[in-house]
């Protein structure tokens, strides 16, 4: 009590007027870079190999922005809403209580995180060869067809030409969704395992089934773990439907930059014009990403941390603080 | 809040019953043959050292935790199985899941749902399963806040409220489901002490009101107080039980008057 009666009593001191410590290294990076940014502007500029002129007079014609739009930006929504929902699924069955499922799913994450994106987009698009025909039916129809004694039994409700279906887009949306389902299947399994198990408790004690504790309780806590690295798979993803030029899949922003590349022999500037599109285009994922991320962490960390603060503040200026409506 | 009126099952007015339950975790045995009965509107508290497996009980009682041997019953029903013809089925998630709908539960460390408002942790469960109306959960699910003194954080989320507010909303949480049985799992240990009475009050306001609830505790004020049965645990089994005031005042039992020697 004392002391603290002889702090206020006594006179405030003087602010405190020191020099600050110097930071010569800072000026010194300042310079260095300032002439690294200088050099590299001025190549820009001045390298004849850019072509800039060619570059934005081909970048943006119609194939090249049909490309765009089918090959890269509806490639990469589609893939990705496959390779979400059977990612789910996946790391649903892998902790699953049937030891048949965790096995099953175990497999194909294996299978499709060891093969190199490149080589299994290879194989799809070569995966035609197998069958002329992809038709949907009863299995083995033949073979019970001759156990009964009946010659070519066909039991088939609907089929296509695998020049249809086996090929190029679809072929290619195969292959990148069922490799983003292992990774996603990954990720999924992660972000449930990281919600407290106090969490599934509760929701069995008020009486939820299963399925209804995962859906409102589990996964939408899941959901804070598993939207940021889903942010950097969709964006990794948008990037890798470069890769389709080996299925190949010439409706694509890669495949007609290349193209266009190689028969003008100006590959380096097409090249450069598929950096420039790929950067515009996951910038605006980012930018999405963000919003996502704000969502998804309601009631939680920093926006829950800020409110509270800011309650804080009204209730010390002696405002009617805790009606949160 | 009136409790449910429950059907009088055959010739007694038990609310739960347990027999000779064991339950056992890998090689460790943690219940060795518990027995105990809980009148309905009764309030019996499990008192006993850590480790002596009252919590394990507890969770027992909700098939929070499957049994190894023994029977419970709530309300006449047998927990987890159906017996027929001298054989015991295991009842499917489904089953359990209705069973454990009459039994409210509130846990030590709260568990509410952080993704969700303190209006919508509570009638999460009565719009999923009691299939109320929208309009009619909200009512009363702002009723019992109102009633636990949270009225005015219906819009707040649980991050942004003390742990006494939390757990106050739990316990309405568990009362919206309308249960018949309430089980309290410790529910002040993970309080700072000035907020451990608003809870207590909360459950004794509860009591009074006639609910059946089993409370693992180390408040001996509370057992004394609001409880009609005392059960002290130790080491898996029950040492003594009876009336609170009794077994407090003159405890019979060595290892009792050990505990509540330390604990008084």
């Amino acid at each position: 009590m004392t002391t603290e009666e002889a702090t206020t009593a006594r006179a405030r001191p003087e602010p405190i007027k020191a020099v600050p410590v110097r930071h010569p290294g800072r000026w010194i990076a300042v310079a260095v870079l300032a002439v690294l940014t200088a050099m590299f502007v001025h190549l820009l500029v001045t390298n004849k190999a850019f072509n800039w002129s060619f570059m934005v007079d081909k970048m943006f014609r119609p194939p090249i922005i049909e490309g765009l739009l089918r090959g890269t930006v509806l490639m990469t929504v589609s893939a990705m809403l496959i390779g979400v929902t059977l990612g789910v699924v996946i790391a649903v069955m892998r902790l699953s209580d049937n030891p048949i499922l965790r096995g099953v799913a175990w497999l194909y994450t294996w299978f499709f995180r060891a093969v190199p994106r490149l080589v299994l987009l290879a194989v799809f698009g070569n995966i035609g060869i197998l069958w002329s025909r992809v038709e949907f039916g009863v299995p083995f129809d033949t073979q019970l067809g001759q156990l009964f004694g009946i010659d070519n039994l066909q039991l088939r409700l609907f089929g296509f030409s695998s020049r249809d279906i086996l090929t190029g887009f679809m072929a290619g949306l195969l292959g990148l969704a069922l490799s983003e389902a292992a990774y996603m299947a990954e990720i999924v399994r992660a972000g449930i395992q990281s919600v407290d198990p106090g969490q599934t408790e509760a929701a069995q004690a008020l009486g939820l089934s299963r399925g209804q504790l995962l859906r409102r309780v589990v996964l939408p806590q899941a959901m804070r773990v598993i939207i940021p690295p889903t942010g950097n798979e969709t964006i990794a993803m948008l990037k890798d439907t470069s890769l389709l030029l080996y299925v190949p899949v010439s409706v694509e922003l890669f495949f007609q930059l290349d193209a266009v590349g190689k028969r003008t022999f100006q590959i380096f500037p097409m090249y450069v014009a598929a950096c420039l599109w790929y950067l515009f285009l996951t910038s605006i994922l980012l930018v999405g990403q963000y919003f996502l991320e704000r969502h998804f962490g309601k009631g939680y960390g920093t926006s829950g941390r800020a409110r509270m603060r800011l309650r804080g503040m009204t209730a010390e200026a002696g405002g009617s603080a805790g009606v949160v409506k | 809040m009136p409790t449910q009126a429950t059907a009088p099952t055959a010739g007694s007015d038990l609310m739960v019953r347990a027999e000779q339950v064991h339950k056992s975790f890998g090689p460790l045995e943690v219940l060795k043959g518990i027995d105990l009965e809980v009148r309905a509107g009764e309030v019996c508290c499990l008192l006993g050292p850590s480790g002596s497996g009252k919590s394990t009980f507890l969770r027992c009682i909700n098939h929070l935790e499957k049994i190894d041997a023994g029977r419970i019953w709530v309300d006449g029903d047998l927990i987890g199985y159906r017996e027929r013809g001298g054989k015991l089925h295991e009842m499917r998630d489904r089953e359990v899941a209705a069973q454990r709908r009459a039994i409210g539960m509130v846990f030590q460390r709260f568990n509410l749902f952080p993704h969700m408002t303190v209006l919508g942790n509570v009638t999460e469960a009565p719009l999923l399963l009691r299939q109320e109306k929208k309009a009619q959960a909200r009512e009363r699910a702002a009723e019992l806040l109102e009633r636990v003194g949270l009225g005015d954080k219906l819009g707040a989320y649980p991050g942004q409220l003390s742990g006494g507010q939390q757990q106050r909303v739990a316990i309405a949480r568990a009362l919206a489901m309308r249960p018949k049985l309430m089980l309290f799992d410790e529910p002040t240990s993970a309080l700072d002490p000035e907020l451990v009475g608003e809870v207590l009050d909360t459950m004794k306001d509860l009591a009074r009101d006639g609910m059946t609830m089993i409370v693992v505790t180390h408040e001996i004020g509370f057992a004394r107080e609001v409880g009609d049965h005392l059960v002290f645990m130790d080491g898996g089994v029950v040492v003594e039980q009876g009336d609170p005031r009794e077994v407090i005042a003159a405890p019979k039992h060595e290892r009792t008057q050990a505990f509540l020697a330390k604990v008084l």
